[in-house]
């Protein structure tokens, strides 16, 4: 962080050189070539700074996630750049948690809650040995009734609880319940299944070295019982008397003894081979099975174990019988061996001594002679007192022999013992352990059966919970529907008041448009004859407009109409507003006394006029004397211009000049346009204009009287169609 | 139309100047004894006649600039000021 700031405060710093540099540049000319090498290396120096001050953020998030985090979160792009540079930083803490999790809920099944989940979630950095497994039980079970068990969903509980600040970890990712009771499901299935497996596993391979180490043992019995009895027949055939062919039976018997010993015996090797195997594979099988760690096959492990000792036990046991026999047996062998070869040692000095001699010498004791017994008894003497020799030397070396022997034997007991003390040890370890094993598996029965309690508590506390939770709810739906209920009532009330309204308001709507009809009508009608007098008086005014139209035609040549006063007055009588009344006020009074001259009648006096006024043209107010009179007259004799010109739209100056004011007026007036003939007549100045005056006034008159009388017909004209009904 | 009346009434205005040139004439008759008692001199006649001629073209001339004429008026500015 510090490492930032530096290298941003460098930055800071730098930019300012790289611009006072080309400021220098810009300003002073005379500096050399060496400043903008000056700015290169500037700029060099400041990329580097900007490339370390990157590397080192990106190194320093990848050893503090806080860090990463806390840069993400402030730089905007910058978690892309880390994602580049690092991988994605917020999974990787969650599959330990899982693995430890899973580990955990194989252990402890029977429906754990999740909120045993969540804080053996919280608790996965211990590892899962009973103790701490028993301490977090209890620990669980302990925080349970403190958490506000509510109604909502205990998903979104889990959830909040999951992303607890355990910030050294990232948040651990929800699972939906249904996932989770799919998994516990799913892993009890797993677990029955295997459980299943195994104890039919560990029941055959049971049976099979059960079977197997019953054979052997029965094998040792049978091998032992035999070696006996051949130690028997054995001791027998050597200690006992009796005839020959008692003899030849025994040893034939001995023979059989043995054989069956023999056999027996290999019959035990064999067995003892087959239960060693069948139980070599039943604690393979019993590895096995605790490596998958299934707790419910404890006790079925257990169980196996301790047979499987039991077995080997029994099986030690009988190999030890067997051996001690076999030792015993060994003994007698010797013991026979030696004795068959004193006897044939014996046998052989006597059938040197005296050849005829048979085996069986006991009962030849009428057939020998003297001779043969003298030498008989001599031999006999003879070995009597080699016999006496040898035992006295025997008696001597019996000492050093019985203690070389007890040496020997001494040794061979501690061997023995050695051996037994080992395998007792063994033994007795195995049983320790078969113990420690049982006494766990009571306790974790103990622990289950205490937490099992605990959970038949909370749920009874939750069933309580909810029942209390469940009346409240039903409290407020009842209120909720209650009000639903009320409101709905209102709703309907009003919309029967509305109904209500709404038919009376059409009814008043109906009678009001029904008076308003025959109002209608009543009015229609009385307009209707209101229109018609209207009608009457658009036609009389029309009338008597058309009468004032007819007498201003009634002009004459020189004389004027007749005064309009009459008509006027016919038509003042039959205008009834405003507009009408202005236009009769309009009339000039001249026209009204006097009447107005007929455009023809004008016509002919401007062309008198015209050339009057063509020989006063040059006299004006200023020009007034008797030689512009002259002259103008003069003028008037010279000049020509044609009679009618067409007055241009836009009057110039120089259309100003009095003669041709007067051709275009002219022209205007041959055409019937006294209103332009008046305008152009209008521009005429000086004694021209005094000569035109009265001309002037006059149309101004016709004029007038003219657009009056048109307004008027016009004004009739309209006010009669408008008040004329089409058919 | 009474702009004619008006023309004619210049007309007559010209005989007017006739009448004032014989006057003017006349005077140069009348003088003409006394100047023939003196010398006879033709010179009264073009004198009178002039005379005439001028008085009858003033004459004429502010006929016919009547209507043009601006008669000024002289108005008494009275001590006493009236709003």
């Amino acid at each position: 962080f510090l490492k930032i700031c530096y290298v941003s405060a460098r930055i800071y710093f730098f930019p300012n050189f790289p611009n006072e540099n080309f400021a220098h540049l810009h300003h002073c000319r005379h500096y050399t070539a060496g400043e903008p090498s000056g700015a290169v290396k500037v700029l060099a120096t400041s990329l580097l700074a900007v490339s370390g001050g990157v590397g080192g953020t990106v190194l320093y998030a990848k050893w503090d996630p806080k860090f990463r985090a806390t840069v993400e979160k402030n730089v905007p792009y910058s978690d892309q750049l880390f994602s580049l540079a690092l991988g994605p930083a917020a999974k990787d803490a969650n599959l330990p948690i899982r693995k430890q999790v899973s580990a955990l809920h194989c252990d402890l099944d029977y429906g754990i809650t999740f909120i045993q989940l969540r804080k053996i979630c919280f608790h996965t950095v211990s590892h899962s040995e009973a103790s701490a497994e028993a301490t977090h039980i209890i620990s669980a079970i302990g925080e349970v009734p403190s958490i506000p068990a509510t109604c909502d969903t205990e998903a979104t509980a889990v959830s909040g609880e999951l992303t607890d600040p355990n910030t050294d970890i990232e948040p651990l990712r929800e699972r939906p319940v249904e996932e989770v009771t799919a998994r516990l499901a799913q892993q009890d299935q797993e677990e029955l299944d295997t459980l299943a497996s195994l104890s039919t596993s560990l029941d055959d391979s049971l049976a099979n070295s059960a079977k197997a180490t019953l054979q052997a043992i029965g094998a040792q019995e049978a091998a032992l019982q035999a070696i006996a009895q051949h130690t028997l027949r054995l001791r027998e055939a050597m200690e006992a008397e009796v005839s020959s062919q008692e003899k030849s039976a025994q040893w034939k018997e001995l023979e059989e003894a043995l054989t069956h010993r023999l056999s027996a015996v290999d019959d035990a090797g064999s067995a003892l081979q087959k239960a060693n195997e069948s139980l070599d594979s039943l604690k393979a099988i019993i590895e096995r099975s605790k490596g998958l760690k299934v707790p419910a096959a404890r006790p079925l492990i257990l169980a196996a174990e301790e047979n499987l000792h039991n077995m080997a036990v029994d099986l030690d046991k009988a190999v030890t019988q067997v051996q001690t026999a076999e030792s015993e047996a060994k003994i007698v062998s010797q013991y026979s061996e030696l004795v068959n070869e004193a006897k044939q040692q014996f046998q052989r000095e006597v059938t040197s001594l005296t050849p005829d001699i048979q085996a069986n010498w006991k009962g030849l004791t009428g057939k020998l002679s003297a001779d043969d017994l003298n030498a008989l008894i001599a031999h006999a003497h003879r070995r009597i007192d080699q016999l006496n020799r040898e035992l006295a030397e025997q008696r001597v070396r019996e000492q050093i022999h019985i203690d070389a022997a007890l040496d020997q034997q001494k040794l061979e007991d501690q061997r023995a013992l050695e051996k037994a003390v080992n395998t007792s040890l063994q033994h007795v370890r195995e049983e320790a352990r078969l113990e420690q094993e049982r006494k766990l598996a009571e306790l974790r029965e103990v622990m289950e059966a205490e937490m099992r309690t605990q959970l038949r508590r909370q749920a009874a506390a939750h069933t309580d919970h909810v029942q209390d939770v469940l009346k409240v709810q039903e409290q407020e739906l009842k209120a909720e529907a209650e009000q639903v209920l009320s409101s709905k009532m209102l709703e309907q009330e009003t919309r029967y008041r509305q109904l209500g309204q709404e038919q009376v308001d059409n009814f008043t709507l109906d009678m009001n448009a029904a008076y308003a009809r025959l109002k209608g009508m009543e009015e229609a009608i009385d307009s209707h004859v209101v229109a018609e007098e209207e009608a009457r008086r658009a036609h009389q005014l029309w009338l008597s407009v058309e009468a004032l139209t007819y007498s201003l035609k009634s002009a004459d040549v020189d004389t004027p109409t007749v005064p309009l006063e009459s008509s006027a007055k016919a038509v003042r009588e039959n205008c009834h507003d405003d507009f009408a009344v202005a236009l009769m006020s309009a009339l000039p009074e001249e026209s009204l006394q006097r009447g107005v001259y007929s455009e023809a009648a004008l016509r002919a006096r401007f062309n008198s006029l015209r050339s009057l006024a063509r020989r006063v043209a040059l006299v004006d107010e200023s020009h007034n004397s008797l030689y512009q009179y002259f002259l103008s007259y003069v003028q008037a004799a010279l000049l020509f211009e044609r009679k009618q010109e067409v007055p241009p739209t836009q009057l110039s100056s120089d259309d100003l000049d009095p003669f041709k004011l007067l051709s275009y007026a002219s022209y205007c007036l041959e055409h019937g346009d006294l209103e332009l003939a008046a305008k152009l007549v209008n521009q005429l100045r000086g004694e021209a204009r005094r000569v035109v005056e009265d001309w002037l006034t006059e149309a101004r008159l016709t004029l007038e009287t003219r657009q009056v009388v048109g307004l008027l017909s016009a004004y009739a004209n309209a006010v009669g169609l408008g008040t004329t009904q089409a058919p | 139309w009474g702009f004619l009346a008006v023309r004619i009434n210049i007309c007559i205005e010209l005989n007017v100047v006739n009448l004032l040139l014989l006057q003017a004439t006349g005077l140069g008759v009348g003088i003409v004894f006394s100047v023939i008692l003196f010398k006879r001199r033709t010179w009264p006649l073009w004198f009178g006649s002039g005379l005439g001629l001028g008085m009858g073209y003033n004459n004429c001339q502010h006929d016919f600039r009547s209507p043009y004429l601006v008669h000024g008026h002289i108005v008494k500015v009275s001590t006493e000021r009236k709003v």
